[in-house]
């Protein structure tokens, strides 16, 4: 039997081997998801792929997501890898519209692990799940050679039930809708990096690890009707997660970098390194696109839990695909996708 | 933030772009050359050429050591990576530039020990760290990193480290503009002089360039005030017929540069007889190599090194970009075949390169109009 032509999967992907660029959450990793995996696992996309897909089970409407985690080092001021495994996957379905429920959990553990940090981030996940009011309900373990794994891999999956009355799509952004950007960027990229200790810099940082879900109810209770599209900016920052929007929705983001909340010790690490605060990863934000005329009430609702909260932008016809960064004194610039991981700039 | 807000002030930007459009004769095209990359990187990010009038075009320059270095030295460092027990290190800014056979970053993902150092000294410090391994560091950059290499070299001379050695790609910067003013499809008016090579070398190098070949020079600082006020310099000596060196990044700049980075680079460098610089080909006296004394740190007197020649894709004209002949866009693999997902050319990598910086301009043109909405 021949498969019918309109069946066989068109395979995009051209890239000889996988590189670290491919995991960074930028450009490679979209090539990678949309070129390889989609085509042959899910299939022509009616929609662009968000942070958790959605399904019906007998009527009512779910969402389900998976997400892995590896960090150096595993801990860092603000938090932990436990957290982040916990946080991530519950913020991916927060971000899509949903409640987290329940997670399974799967570590992949170097042997020599001392048990005290295992024991250390087990319980960081258990404080994380009751803070995120999500059950932890199963999960894997295993074990690799020492030297196969850099101490512990963490993934989690989650299912969540949707929210109500909440429906998240870049196809429903339209021009004048506002970016609303709960809170300062960076702290957590910068954290990792100066967590690592290769740089002779310190500041007073701490990770942004934690659930973003109470912020995602209180824009849904505030203004769902007008509630139009939601991210988690993790990696590749706020540029990636809004040109993603922007290329998904086919207009233009347009940001006033002013109005970007940024603490001053992000800032000046970004200046020091040559990286822009908008290609540092987050793991505690969220930022939604809001239709002009529910833009006041969700910004007082975000603002309700996260006091740094501001409008940072808002969505134009062009140029299309686009997002735009205007400075105070009205230079210009168009803001890319990262490419590969921020590497610091040194010459 | 102090010593950047008070150089991003909207009100001074504003003054200092008035003042250009008042100086600027309306009837003239005005083409002057940034030298230096990090010009290249700020201007790009603060939006600068909308601040300016049209009749104003920025050529730039070949101040990116990155983008000037040729494929063949890449390929030559990376060469080092495949002797057991080394440790290979470089700066963030190379690790994507890609060699014959790969990116630093792509033999890193495939097994190799390369890593990002954040300067030569760490470099040092991973050796005395790891005794039974060679720890080599690709040094590049123009005078503005070359004295930090000299320093650790010299301090590894005097701590008898043994496991560490440097593949000196340094390059200096007068003879790269001596090779752009020769260049007989070059027309220049002035240009916009390199800052952080300056506050080593000083601004005295530069005078040959006001003197003999008649071209304003002004030295500047990296905020938008700082190269609005450089333009505004050379736009009043263009107007008053001068041709000078002038400085307005004095609050870091010394005239006369800084003696200790100069003496630490005499001790450890010499001058190369020619040195061969991507798309400008092989230019005598242009670069460092490590004196005799330090031989047993010179990575090329280590390892043996196998000095490729490798020609850059014929289709791709780095070249002609890199003298200001070419816009990045007229050449003709620009956004097309090369991008700043698949570089083919270094000056697609590099934040500073000025085919990266162009690519994020493509929509410019729209983007003005939007923003004018």
């Amino acid at each position: 039997m021949t498969a019918k032509p309109e069946s066989v999967p068109k395979i995009r992907f051209r890239d000889p081997q996988i590189e670290l660029a491919h995991g960074a959450g930028g450009k490679a990793s979209r090539r990678l998801i949309e070129g390889l995996f989609a085509p042959l696992l899910i299939g022509p996309l009616e929609e662009p792929l968000g942070d958790a897909s959605h399904f019906s089970v007998n009527g009512s409407r779910l969402a389900i997501t998976a997400d892995s985690f590896v960090v150096k080092p595993l801990t860092f001021p603000g938090g932990s890898i436990g957290e982040l495994a916990v946080n991530g996957t519950v913020n991916d379905l927060a971000v899509s519209g949903a409640r987290a429920e329940v997670l399974v959990v799967t570590f992949v553990l170097e042997a020599g692990l001392p048990t005290d940090i295992l024991e250390a981030e087990v319980r960081a996940m258990a404080g994380a799940a009751q803070r995120a009011g999500v059950r932890i309900v199963g999960g894997d373990t295993k074990v690799v050679e020492n030297g196969k794994a850099d101490r512990m891999y963490i993934t989690t999956a989650g299912i969540g039930q949707t929210i109500p009355n909440v429906h998240i799509s870049p196809k429903s952004v339209r021009p004048g809708d506002q970016v609303l950007l709960s809170g300062p960027i960076g702290d957590h990229g910068i954290t990792i990096l100066l967590a690592r200790g290769e740089l002779d810099l310190e500041a007073d940082l701490r990770s942004d690890t934690r659930s973003v879900l109470p912020m995602v109810e209180a824009l849904a209770e505030a203004a769902a009707p007008g509630l139009r599209w939601m991210r988690d900016p993790t990696r590749g920052g706020v540029a990636t997660a809004l040109n993603e929007l922007a290329r998904d929705c086919g207009l233009a983001v347009h940001l006033r970098e002013e109005w970007i909340p940024l603490h001053d010790a992000v800032r000046g690490a970004c200046e020091l390194l040559g990286l822009d605060p908008l290609h540092i990863a987050n793991e505690g934000q969220c930022l939604a696109v809001v239709a002009p005329e529910f833009a006041d009430r969700a910004l007082a609702a975000l603002q309700g839990i996260s006091s740094e909260a501001a409008v940072i932008g808002e969505i134009r016809s062009t140029p299309a695909a686009t997002v735009v960064a205007t400075s105070t004194y009205g230079g210009t610039r168009i803001v890319d996708m990262l490419v590969g991981d921020p590497l610091p700039r040194i010459c | 933030m102090r010593f950047v807000d008070e150089f991003r002030q909207p009100e001074l930007i504003t003054k200092a772009a008035e003042e250009i459009r008042r100086l600027a004769d309306p009837n003239r095209h005005y083409r002057l050359m940034e030298v230096c990359g990090g010009h290249t990187h700020a201007i790009y990010r603060f939006g600068i050429k909308d601040l300016l009038p049209s009749n104003i075009e920025l050529i730039h320059g070949p101040g990116c050591p990155v983008c000037v270095l040729p494929m063949g030295r890449i390929d030559d460092g990376l060469s080092m990576t495949e002797k057991p027990g080394v440790i290979f290190t470089a700066f963030g800014d190379m690790m994507r530039v890609p060699g014959t056979h790969g990116s630093p970053l792509e033999y890193k993902a495939r097994g190799r020990d390369v890593r990002i150092v954040y300067s030569p000294m760490d470099a040092l410090k991973l050796a005395q760290a790891n005794p039974e391994r060679h720890v080599a560091f690709f040094a590049i950059g123009f005078e503005t990193t070359a004295p930090s290499t000299a320093r650790t070299l010299m301090r590894a001379r005097v701590l008898g480290i043994r496991n560490f050695s440097v593949f000196c790609n340094h390059v200096t910067i007068i003879p790269a503009i001596r090779a752009i003013l020769d260049s007989p499809d070059m027309r220049l008016d002035a240009f916009i002089g390199p800052g952080h090579v300056s506050t080593v070398i000083g601004c005295r190098p530069y005078e040959w360039i006001a003197a003999n070949e008649h071209k304003p020079i002004v030295v500047s600082g990296f905020e938008p005030v700082d190269i609005l006020q450089s333009v505004v310099m050379i736009l009043r000596q263009l107007r008053e017929g001068r041709a000078e060196v002038e400085n307005q990044y004095k609050r870091v700049v010394p005239w006369e540069g800084n003696g200790a980075a100069l003496r630490a680079m005499a001790e450890v460098f010499q001058l190369r007889p020619y040195f061969e610089w991507r798309g400008l080909g092989f230019i005598s006296q242009s670069a460092l190599r490590i004196r005799d004394e330090y031989a047993d740190w010179d990575a090329e007197q280590v390892f043996s090194v196998p000095g490729l020649r490798v020609t850059d894709p014929k289709a791709a004209q780095c070249g002609e970009v890199l003298k200001g002949v070419l816009k990045p866009a007229q050449c003709k693999l620009f956004g097309k075949e090369c991008t700043p997902d698949y570089p083919i050319g270094a000056l697609m990598v590099s934040s500073e390169g000025s085919c990266a910086a162009f690519y994020n301009y493509e929509h410019r043109k729209a983007v003005v109009a939007a923003a004018a909405e």
